[in-house]
């Protein structure tokens, strides 16, 4: 078996009395798409903030290629290239959509790598962030890649999201709920590019809530319960085990999603 | 034509839309449209010192201009970078001593002792304020005032530098006119190099950073470098605006270190418009002569002063320039119904 891209070992967060996260360890390996679920509070968001260096980690490890990086700060380990998106959005929204990830084009990985699908030295800043907005859904004459980022709507801003992280040619890239607040349509439209991003050899985590999406694209699920690793397993395990359905989902909407699975 | 056939059209962008990038080159006019009030600001600038009339307001200019280098950088670091610096009279006070210190006990003469004071001061300036950078908003501005304070206080107390009473008997510049032009060169080089600057990809990094600095982390970026390259670049600024001060007053004392100078940029900015860089300057061409012609009222004029100040914040809370510039791009005509 090959070696794990991403591995945890024992992750605990405190805030005060209260245990967001307790003892969690999974590992992530090349290729993957890992989904964590879990109902709300129950730690999800905190485990893409421990492993980016937003917080640090009351106990426990996390290593990227076997290397240890609890606790370095975030902007290293995006240098690395474990970038994530946030569940929040978080574009400039002063500027233009293109000049958002003109801003991760200045990072030096970027300078390094050549941004997405450079090859080892970066061209023009704007041209880069032009194409990627357009490999990643942005229609190039319609003038959407040109107009404020406060303009912009859901689903899109959702993409400039992913196109952050892309920009910096990424190895992982850690999803925090990209399907939420998105239309049946616009989910329909996110989750072959998911699937494209997995094919171009991007190992991919993903945070959700829209468990019939995430059951598509993921290869294994973990789901947690009040900081704790409940089950890791295939997306048809974790549906079929009994503990997460009484923790999570109420037994009429696992049938549910067992029919589209 | 009649009113009853045609009404008057006011087109809100007109001007803009017509000057705006390439369109510009389109005509003479909408060239001069574009060009004509940046030629006025400088031709308005550089004529200032013979339309004043005695050696007491070509004074003032320069005093001026000093705090609208302060002012400008204030409005960079609070607008752009998103640092609310209340330590104009730090930047002041630490250049001011520089010069003075190079120039007494060195004897270093003025044009090299101006940009050392620059670039030491900006150096010093941005250690102190290192540790300060992760905070934001007004714990950022609560700091930068502490230290001025702090500064003073440990002149005063060691009793170094000539303590309270400064350092005496430091060079002037060689004229009154090097002097002005010194000054209103500076300012003008300073508001369109920060212009230029901040509209360049490198400088909308800071403009991100201010809308939103976990991004900027999650890019790979270290927003600590750029701030501090940021806090940098404004209190080299400041640190040059107060060796000019020293030298002009050939005196640094601990007076440099006043509060006015991180309040008087402040409230030129507030009156100017806030994040335009020029509205600061125009804040402090009225503010300062204002605050002389008061001098005759004794400390009645800070209740004028403070009366300027709320009714700008009440009736034109955006400042002059955001007024005048929304007024000047305006566009009317008359149009048949």
């Amino acid at each position: 078996m090959t070696d794990p891209i991403l591995k945890t070992n024992g992750l605990s967060k405190r805030f005060g009395g209260v245990k967001a996260l307790k003892d969690v360890s999974f590992d992530v390996f090349p290729g993957d798409v890992l989904g964590i679920i879990g109902p709300n509070g129950s730690g999800k968001t905190t485990i893409v903030n421990c492993i980016t260096g937003f917080i640090k980690p009351t106990s426990g490890k996390v290593f990227f290629r076997g290397k240890d990086i609890t606790g370095r700060p975030p902007h290293k380990i995006a240098d690395m290239g474990v970038t994530r998106t946030f569940q929040v959005m978080r574009p400039y929204y002063s500027l233009p959509a293109y000049k958002n990830l003109v801003i991760p084009l200045f990072s030096p990985r970027a300078k390094r790598t050549g941004g997405w699908r450079g090859g080892g030295n970066l061209g023009n800043r704007q041209t880069i962030a032009i194409d990627i907005l357009e490999d990643i859904g942005f229609e190039r004459d319609s003038y959407i890649p040109f107009k404020k980022t406060s303009t912009l709507p859901t689903g899109y801003l959702k993409r400039l999201e992913l196109a952050r992280c892309l920009a910096l040619k990424p190895e992982i890239i850690i999803c925090d709920e990209v399907f939420s607040g998105l239309s049946m349509s616009e989910i329909a439209s996110m989750v072959p590019l998911i699937e494209r991003l997995q094919d171009e050899g991007i190992t991919i985590v993903m945070i959700e809530h829209r468990l019939r999406e995430l059951f598509q694209v993921a290869n294994r699920v973990m789901v947690l319960n009040f900081g704790e690793k409940l089950i890791e397993g295939t997306p048809l395990d974790v549906m079929a085990n009994k503990k997460v359905k009484e923790a999570y989902f109420g037994s009429e909407e696992v049938e549910e999603v067992m029919t589209y699975a | 034509m009649s009113t009853q056939e045609s009404r008057k059209e006011r087109i809100d962008r007109g001007i803009k839309v017509r000057s705006d990038g390439l369109y510009a080159l389109m005509s003479w006019r909408e060239l001069s449209y574009l060009t004509l009030p940046r030629f006025i600001m400088i031709a308005g600038m550089l004529s200032l010192p013979f339309l004043m009339p005695d050696m007491y307001w070509q004074r003032v200019i320069s005093i001026v201009c000093i705090y609208a280098i302060l002012a400008l950088s204030f409005d960079f670091l609070a607008h752009y970078v998103g640092l609310v610096s209340l330590g104009g009279a730090f930047f002041i006070g630490t250049g001011g001593y520089i010069a003075g210190i190079l120039n007494s006990y060195f004897s270093i003469p003025p044009f090299l002792t101006v940009p050392l004071a620059a670039i030491i001061g900006g150096i010093f300036c941005t250690l102190m304020l290192l540790p300060c950078l992760p905070l934001k908003g007004v714990y950022f501005a609560i700091v930068t005032l502490m230290y001025p304070l702090f500064m003073a206080r440990v002149i005063e107390a060691f009793d170094i530098f000539g303590g309270t009473d400064g350092l005496v008997g430091i060079d002037s510049f060689s004229s009154s006119f090097a002097e002005q032009y010194f000054v209103i060169g500076m300012v003008l080089i300073f508001l369109f190099g920060l212009r230029r600057f901040v509209t360049t990809d490198r400088g909308l990094i800071f403009t991100a950073i201010m809308d939103n600095d976990q991004a900027v982390k999650a890019s790979g970026i270290d927003i600590t470098r750029y701030k501090a390259l940021a806090v940098f670049i404004a209190s080299a600024m400041g640190c040059m605006a107060g060796a000019c001060l020293t030298h002009i007053y050939m005196w640094s004392g601990i007076s440099q270190f006043a509060l006015d100078f991180s309040i008087l940029p402040i409230a030129a900015t507030v009156i100017g418009g806030a994040g335009t860089l020029v509205g600061p300057i125009l804040g402090c061409l009225i503010l300062v002569p204002v605050s002389e012609l008061l001098r005759d009222f004794g400390t009645l004029r800070i209740v004028f002063y403070a009366s300027i100040l709320v009714g700008f914040i009440l009736f034109k809370s955006g400042g002059i320039m955001e007024f005048g510039q929304r007024k000047y791009e305006q566009f009317e005509r008359w149009t048949q119904i």
